[in-house]
């Protein structure tokens, strides 16, 4: 048997409203026979017809009934249809989500499912990675799991996390990244994993890129370079220590990806690193991000503009020379 | 159905003579509007004394709508007041040292220094706190809402506070939409009390009277005087009361002058003479004081207890609060989750 990082998703909403009543899903097209834009709610209505509910094109709405409901005692999974337009719901999820256990004491546990990331001609609107956005602002859990297994436990993980929990799904691996079978508990929430042991470079991301630095890994490799690589899994809380580690044993830095260029994810792990560990640098760092521009939709524009495993082992080749 | 109720006559002569509970209910406003009064003008000195940062927003003129709004919910219900409903939230329930703690940054407060002014609450007590983005509180009520349903609860009510300015944003309309959508139990009190801050009602909508939108929505809707005590009381309490019985969700719109600038900081210079001159410009405390002395409902010496009465807990409020420690920035817990595994470490 083989399940999918998208069937891991459903399959982790169906034992959270199977083993939760407080447990709902909340969002446009989840329910009926539909089961959402990507499906990754699909049948889910038939089993829970009145927790699965879909909404109006309301996307603060659909936030902001969310947190009243967690607020009474509910645990609400929302899903955006796209990540781009939780931009919408920006102020619901930073300014009343985000504030209110500080401002309250009472805090609000939401999950936000968010597709992200880009595919082949999906443009501007239907391509953001927000990650960076949300973990800029305080009171909130950012979430960006890169394999199957992590996106199975994690999302069960973000429900039991009584703050709100930003989950951020890449929509490229959905169909793509395939496990045997789903574990019953991963890593705990904010814990980087070592997707590859190396000696010469870390390379630190997340999500999908995972897939691209391991890539460009295993081509580095054939050149007699073994190049670690950091999944970070959460993006907030960021496990610097994990990194920092790894920078301790390869003396080399690349942080790498997907969302805009300025500020950031990796700006974040880069800005640590230099502060905390800067006597373990061995070369200055580099960062890779998309352009700065929004993203196009051609897949010829779409493939430069996005971090690469070409980009990322040409971009570790160069500071392996440093 | 579309019920849109008379706009009221002002003179208290004409009315028929309510029965003696209508009375009852009259007065038991009319002594939070007096308290909610007494209490906002003591801000006002405090702030013009140096005494409080940030600023002062009071509801002077909108007490008759406010104390309506919190009148007739009951533990259970979910109440979203807003920037001038200090009338209404005491009549909810919420004690006056609340109001001292949050205005002058008491540790002790609901928000402890980490939040001021209106933007207060208890969430755990069925009393929201609002942020400063308007619109945004609707939708949380309806969720709130949606989670005692979940639950099978019954006999709940949410009331949501708007005022006409509040009733433009896109969250608004999200809200009231979804609200419908959902069949919530909700009642949306908007009060039109003529400006957003400066801008006056005919840069704000088109609309001849946003009540119409009511009928857009799938809300019943009711326009209202909002200057009369009585009428305040009679259609926002029937409102909670059809809400409450599983009615679609109701929208009142009220018509009052903001007897006050936006807030302390601003001295309403831009408020026209011609506005002031219209009936809706009407102080409601005075309108409702005039009411029980022509009604004789009870003798000047009982009228003036309640306002020595009113005066004594106001001071004793505002004297808990100032001898309370104020936060320090040292010594605070900086931590914006309760998960503290998954605190960001990093500063």
């Amino acid at each position: 048997m083989s399940i999918t990082y998208l069937e891991a998703i459903r399959e982790a909403q169906a034992r959270l409203l199977r083993e939760d009543d407080r447990v709902f899903i909340y969002g446009q097209d989840v329910g009926g026979v539909f089961g959402g834009a990507f499906k990754a709610t699909k049948g889910l209505a038939k089993e829970f017809p009145s927790r699965v509910l879909n909404t109006p094109i309301s996307e603060d709405a659909i936030v902001g009934t969310a947190i009243g409901a967690a607020l009474q005692g509910m645990r609400p999974i929302v899903e955006m249809q796209f990540a781009d337009f939780s931009s919408i719901a920006l102020n619901q999820i930073l300014n009343q989500a985000g504030t209110h256990y500080w401002r309250t004491n009472i805090p609000v546990p939401i999950t936000v499912r968010l597709p992200s990331g880009g595919t082949k001609g999906s443009g501007p609107f239907h391509s953001q990675s927000m990650e960076s956005i949300y973990a800029h602002y305080p009171g909130l859990i950012v979430m960006t799991p890169a394999t199957v297994e992590d996106a199975y436990t994690m999302l069960i993980d973000a429900v039991a996390i009584d703050d709100p929990v930003i989950y951020c799904e890449h929509k490229y691996l959905y169909y793509h990244l395939k496990a045997d079978k789903l574990p019953d508990k991963g890593l705990p929430t904010g814990r980087g994993r070592i997707a590859r042991q190396g000696r010469d470079l870390t390379i630190v991301t997340y999500s999908a890129l995972v897939h691209d630095a391991l890539a460009a890994a295993d081509e580095l490799s054939r050149e007699n370079f073994e190049i670690e690589v950091v999944d970070l899994r959460t993006v907030k809380p960021l496990d610097t220590d994990t990194v920092l580690a790894s920078v301790s044993r390869t003396g080399r830095l690349l942080a790498v990806g997907e969302s805009f260029p300025w500020g950031g994810a990796t700006a974040e792990v880069i800005a640590r690193v230099t502060s905390d560990g800067f006597h373990l640098l061995d070369a200055a760092p580099v960062r890779i991000n998309a352009k700065d521009t929004p993203i196009p939709y051609h897949p010829n524009l779409w493939s430069a503009h996005r971090p690469s495993t070409k980009l990322i082992a040409q971009k570790a080749r160069a500071l392996l020379k440093e | 159905m579309l019920q849109t109720a008379q706009r009221g006559k002002k003179s208290p002569s004409k009315k028929a003579a309510p029965k003696p509970e209508v009375h009852e209910k009259f007065l038991e406003a009319f002594r939070w509007m007096l308290l909610s009064r007494t209490l906002e003008e003591k801000l006002v000195s405090l702030y013009r004394g140096g005494h409080i940062t940030g600023g002062v927003y009071i509801g002077k003129g909108q007490e008759a709508v406010s104390v309506a709004c919190g009148l007739f919910l009951q533990k259970g219900d979910i109440f979203a007041p807003l920037i001038r409903d200090q009338a209404g939230r005491s009549a909810f329930g919420e004690p006056l040292v609340d109001v001292a703690r949050t205005y002058l940054g008491s540790r002790q407060g609901p928000m402890r220094g980490r939040d001021g002014n209106i933007h207060r609450g208890k969430p755990g007590e069925g009393q929201l706190a609002m942020i400063s983005h308007l619109g945004a509180m609707v939708s949380v009520v309806v969720g709130s809402l949606m989670a005692k349903r979940f639950r099978s609860e019954e006999n709940f009510v949410g009331l949501s506070c708007i005022g006409e300015g509040g009733m433009q944003t896109g969250s608004f309309h999200e809200g009231m939409n979804i609200a419908a959508v959902e069949q919530v139990p909700l009642v949306i009190v908007a009060t039109n009390n003529h400006y957003a801050y400066s801008t006056p009602n005919d840069r704000e909508f088109a609309c001849s009277d946003l009540v119409e939108r009511a009928v857009g929505y799938g809300f019943e809707g009711y326009s209202i005087d909002g200057t009369d005590l009585d009428m305040c009381l009679e259609v926002i309490g029937s409102a909670v009361q059809r809400a409450r019985a599983g009615r679609p969700p109701q929208l009142v719109v009220a018509s009052v002058l903001r007897l006050s600038g936006h807030g302390e900081h601003d001295d309403a210079s831009y408020v026209t003479e011609e506005i002031k001159r219209q009936p809706f410009a009407q102080d409601c405390v005075k309108l409702a004081e005039k009411n029980i002395v022509h009604l004789q409902l009870v003798d000047a010496a009982t009228l003036q207890s309640w306002k020595d009465d009113a005066k004594k807990q106001v001071d004793e409020a505002i004297a808990i609060a100032q001898q309370e420690a104020a936060p320090e920035g040292d010594k605070e817990d900086w931590r914006a989750i309760s998960t503290s595994e998954l605190l960001d470490q990093r500063e």
